[in-house]
């Protein structure tokens, strides 16, 4: 399965998955079954549309003008669960930026071919308490930990990312602790804090999925602050 | 002034000027200057009177006893002591005129509308004078009739001023108006051939009426305490020279679109001077500009509700086109292009005038980021392809209305509105019948017979329409625009322009990404029609899947390309006025919401009453692949069959554009660059959120200034009526969250 991939759709333009503007290659397939994912349709591993490297690579070119200060992002679904086809696949982007982004949720062994292949780590720390963690979604914290150390040994660039639930993971103590656990961090280049919102709400009800968010309301704009402040006076800069 | 010397003395040649004396500016927009204490003070009356017109129902006064002309009015002011550049279209701020030379029953109906009457007097006169509008409906045939009245044909300008002409108004700062009047006399007195035919008759005419309108030029100058036979000496007097011409073109016309050039560069060149030689400084100069575009931003019109539904938001489309390079490879960006467009910022956002960026991958970053900054914080302006224009135009031409380029002096368009691509694509299958009302309106042939539509003959039979539909839209445009020139004649604005011109006819079309997809339905699904008892295919039924313009799709994409060249090539199988150059442009402004509603169910599975996308934009929600594919899609039809323009609206969340403002304006910045690289040619940039949008719709108070970008203007967004409101919210805003 080198040359051809699990594909769930190909977004042409991104200007928040990484450096500048980026064609976005989601893949198909994840086990996490997080309970605020937006694109719940990406989880079924049996779905999707098989697309070769050639393919892909192709439809870059077609955008390459308009991507000379980005590049290409491969999201999902997990994409770390096709890592050989996106180790195959970033190989043959040249001269282009490249990012993985990812929950970290494969063992680093399995994660490494498409690791060592990406210019960039897009890293989705769903929270660093286990309880937290086993109330989101089905992940080996370990195995994202495991995958963030890997980068710092190998100074591979990460931007970390974390979902701000209310209720969840939006609250202050856990948020100081993350700030202060990623600040030991080089490799980590940025943090970006995402606000939970509902637009993929409408998805979760046509696949008959069970939501469990409808009375979790959006983070607030002086909550949102708030977080920002927390990361700031551990001296981490984190955008919303 | 002590300029550069070349032919611009020897005849009238403002490029030459320019390019002689004009300094490229690569630095960024740190020189910018804040409004002065003056302009603030005049800045916060106009906007008491602007709610206070918003307030008494979009109109703050009318002058009923005067007809508009050049020199009818006594001067007016706002506050004459806080005024630097002065001048006003009648003798009061926001009064609207009347001028009934385009057609006496349009004004009649404004004023009814707003609960005025004509003066007696002026009724009187009205008796005995014939205007545009009859004379365009003492030749109008019975067919020309029923396409407008059924909307195959819609937004003719046969009760209304054409507009869309640019005068070179720059002329008049340069030269002064003894000089210009001197030379249309010499070109009068040598028009002199042995054989008087009609057109040397009619130029001659002409002449003389360009020579009094210059001649009412400097007296209406001179009420104002300006001698302007002369030429400006200084910055202020070349804005306010500049300025008395366009201020004589909008007292003297109501066209659709009165814009006003390429003028920014030109001024740079006496800034310049000034500041060099210590005569005014950086906050005069700026003052001088905020105060002319808060002048701009007060040309206002009498129009009716009727034409208000077809481009709504009571635009006067003053376009300024800023940057672009020089024929002889240097940029034309100025300082002055950023005093333009820091107007934004000093005297807030505003849709007039409706600021056009021509974008050039040659153009110096700093200001295609400067330029990016100002559409992310304001969505008030367009960008247009220099490098596309620049091939046919040279580097002296300007956007007319919203995407007309023409040369600025040296060539002029018949504006022709539009007609409607996908209404005449249902005629094409109901033997030339009209979808909605049943009546005989195209030629009569047979309809398509069977229960499943067939893409050969569905397409033999719109290539038939089509060519009948051209025949006899540019028959009408050609009644009208001979009406024009005989009862509405642009005095002012052709004094300034050369004796010999270009001159377009400039048709347009609506509806292209409806006909796209629908023959792309026709092609890739299986659609059925659905009758009515008298025969009449009034829906369809569609089974399958088919690509959808606006995803970067070869297989439909192709079609909207093959519709718009076809048609083009029809529409210059045609004999035009004045031996004019069919032109053809893909634009809509806010009538696409009009063309939808008198257009019945399409093929693509749009119901009837549903309105199209605006210009050339895919369809609402159908552009499902992200911003460069929608983009792609829309570059791929040829500038070269569509030469008056193809208007391309775009819509994105500022969040969708990166996290903080330096990577939103590259990544603007960027976006633009690649869309202007597939030749793509006009884009409108908004970048707002949905939700500010439904808030405003409820709650309008709170947003005097937010504007919006449509098809190739902006609006204030309040001043929208409802139904189009709902359809810019329901447009496609690009977004990754």
């Amino acid at each position: 399965m080198l040359d051809i991939g699990k594909v769930h759709s190909i977004e042409s333009f991104s200007a928040v998955d990484g450096p500048g503007l980026r064609m976005v290659i989601f893949l198909q397939g994840c086990y996490l079954k997080c309970i605020y994912c937006h694109n719940p349709d990406s989880w079924d591993d049996r779905a999707g549309r098989l697309i070769s490297v050639r393919q892909l690579v192709e439809k870059f070119e077609e955008y390459r003008s308009y991507l000379k200060n980005g590049g290409v992002t491969i999201s999902g679904g997990e994409p770390l669960l096709q890592s050989d086809f996106v180790a195959n696949l970033l190989a043959h982007f040249k001269n282009v930026h490249t990012a993985i982004e990812t929950a970290g949720s494969v063992t680093l062994e399995r994660a490494l071919p498409a690791l060592n292949a990406a210019d960039l780590l897009i890293l989705d720390i769903k929270s660093l308490d286990e309880n937290c963690v086993k109330s989101i979604c089905k992940l080996n914290i370990e195995n994202t930990l495991n995958i963030l150390n890997y980068c710092e040994k190998n100074s591979k660039p990460v931007w970390v990312r974390h979902v701000l639930l209310p209720g969840y993971t939006l609250k202050h103590k856990l948020l100081r602790d993350l700030a202060k656990f990623i600040k030991k961090f080089k490799c980590v280049e940025r943090v970006e804090l995402l606000p939970f919102h509902k637009l993929g709400e409408y998805k979760w009800h046509e696949l008959r999925l069970g939501y469990t968010l409808e009375n979790v309301r959006e983070p607030t704009n002086k909550e949102l602050e708030e977080c920002v402040e927390i990361f700031s006076n551990e001296g981490v800069l984190a955008l919303i | 002034m002590d300029f550069n010397v070349g032919d611009w003395v020897n005849e009238i040649d403002v490029r030459n000027f320019i390019v002689l004396n004009y300094t490229p500016y690569n630095g960024d927009e740190s020189f910018l200057k804040a409004a002065t204490q003056k302009t603030k003070l005049l800045l916060s009356e106009v906007k008491v009177l602007m709610e206070k017109e918003r307030q008494n129902g979009g109109i703050l006064s009318i002058d009923t006893k005067t007809i508009s002309n050049i020199d009818a009015y006594e001067p007016g002011y706002i506050n004459k002591d806080n005024e630097s550049i002065v001048g006003l279209q009648t003798s009061r701020p926001l009064e609207r005129a009347i001028m009934p030379y385009g057609g006496i029953r349009m004004v009649r109906s404004s004023l009814k509308a707003y609960g005025r009457e004509l003066s007696p007097e002026i009724e009187e006169i009205f008796k005995h004078r014939k205007t545009h509008n009859d004379g365009v409906f003492d030749v109008y045939t019975k067919e020309m009739k029923d396409c407008r009245h059924y909307g195959i044909i819609t937004g003719l300008p046969d009760a209304y001023g054409r507009g869309r002409i640019i005068g070179d108004y720059r002329r008049v700062a340069l030269y002064g108006v003894n000089r210009l009047i001197e030379a249309k006399q010499k070109s009068l007195e040598s028009l002199n051939p042995p054989v008087f035919d009609e057109d040397v008759i009619r130029k001659r005419e002409e002449l003389s009426e360009q020579i009094r309108a210059l001649e009412a030029l400097k007296s209406m100058a001179k009420k104002y305490g300006f001698d302007i036979s002369e030429p400006a000496k200084d910055t202020k007097q070349a804005v306010q020279w500049l300025y008395f011409a366009y201020l004589a073109a909008v007292k003297d016309q109501n066209g659709a679109a009165m814009s006003l050039g390429r003028v920014s560069t030109f001024l740079d060149i006496y800034a310049e001077k000034d500041l060099k030689n210590g005569v005014y400084t950086e906050e005069e100069i700026q003052e001088f500009v905020d105060q002319f575009v808060m002048k701009l931003r007060l040309v206002k019109f009498l129009r009716t509700p009727a034409y208000d539904e077809l481009f709504s938001g009571d635009p006067t489309w003053v376009t300024e086109s800023i940057g672009g390079i020089c024929l002889d490879g240097r940029h034309m960006v100025t300082k002055m292009s950023y005093r333009f467009l820091h107007t934004l910022e000093n005297l807030g956002s505003a849709p007039e005038p409706n600021l056009t960026v021509l974008w050039s991958k040659k153009l110096p970053e700093s200001f295609k980021l400067y330029a990016s900054f100002i559409s992310i914080s304001t969505s008030a302006i367009q960008y247009e392809n220099d490098d596309v224009m620049r091939i046919s135009l040279g580097d002296d031409y300007a956007i007319a209305c919203c995407v007309s380029p023409m040369r600025v002096g040296k060539q002029m368009q018949f504006f022709g509105a539009r007609c409607n691509l996908a209404k005449a694509l249902l005629y094409a299958l109901n033997g030339g019948k009209d979808e909605i009302y049943g009546e005989q309106v195209g030629p009569k042939f047979e309809p398509v017979k069977g229960n499943k539509l067939n893409f050969d003959e569905v397409v033999s039979k719109y290539k038939s329409m089509l060519s009948w539909l051209a025949g006899v839209y540019v028959n009408t445009l050609n009644v009208i625009h001979y009406m024009h020139d005989k009862y509405c004649y642009e005095k002012i604005q052709m004094a300034l322009h050369d004796d010999d011109i270009v001159r377009t006819m400039a048709c347009g079309i609506a509806g292209l990404s409806v006909v796209a997809d629908s023959l792309s339905a026709i092609k890739y699904a299986n659609v059925y029609p659905v009758r009515d008892e008298k025969g009449i295919i009034v829906d369809f039924k569609i089974e399958g899947e088919f690509p959808k313009f606006g995803n970067n799709d070869e297989r439909v994409d192709s079609i909207a390309s093959w519709v718009e060249k076809e048609f083009m090539n029809m529409l210059k199988n045609n004999k035009t006025y004045r031996n004019s150059i069919p032109t053809m442009s893909i634009l809509t402004i806010t009538s696409n919401v009009v063309y939808g509603k008198k257009t019945g169910s399409t093929p693509d599975g749009r119901k009837k009453g549903v309105p199209f996308a605006p210009g050339a934009n895919p369809m609402h929600g159908r552009d499902s692949s992200g911003a460069i594919a929608a983009m792609k899609s829309v570059a791929k039809l040829p500038f070269n069959y569509s030469e008056d323009g193809i208007s391309f609206t775009f819509s994105m969340t500022p969040n969708g554009l990166g996290k903080v403002t330096q990577e939103k304006k590259e990544n603007l910045s960027a976006l633009l660059d690649g869309y202007f690289n597939d030749t793509g040619h006009h884009i409108n940039v908004n970048i707002l959120n949905r939700e500010t949008l439904l808030d405003a719709m409820e709650h309008p108070e709170n947003y005097p200034t937010l504007t919006i970008r449509v098809s190739g203007y902006a609006v204030n967004f309040i001043k929208l009526t409802r139904e189009q409101q709902l359809d810019v919210v329901s447009r496609t805003f690009h977004t990754r969250v």
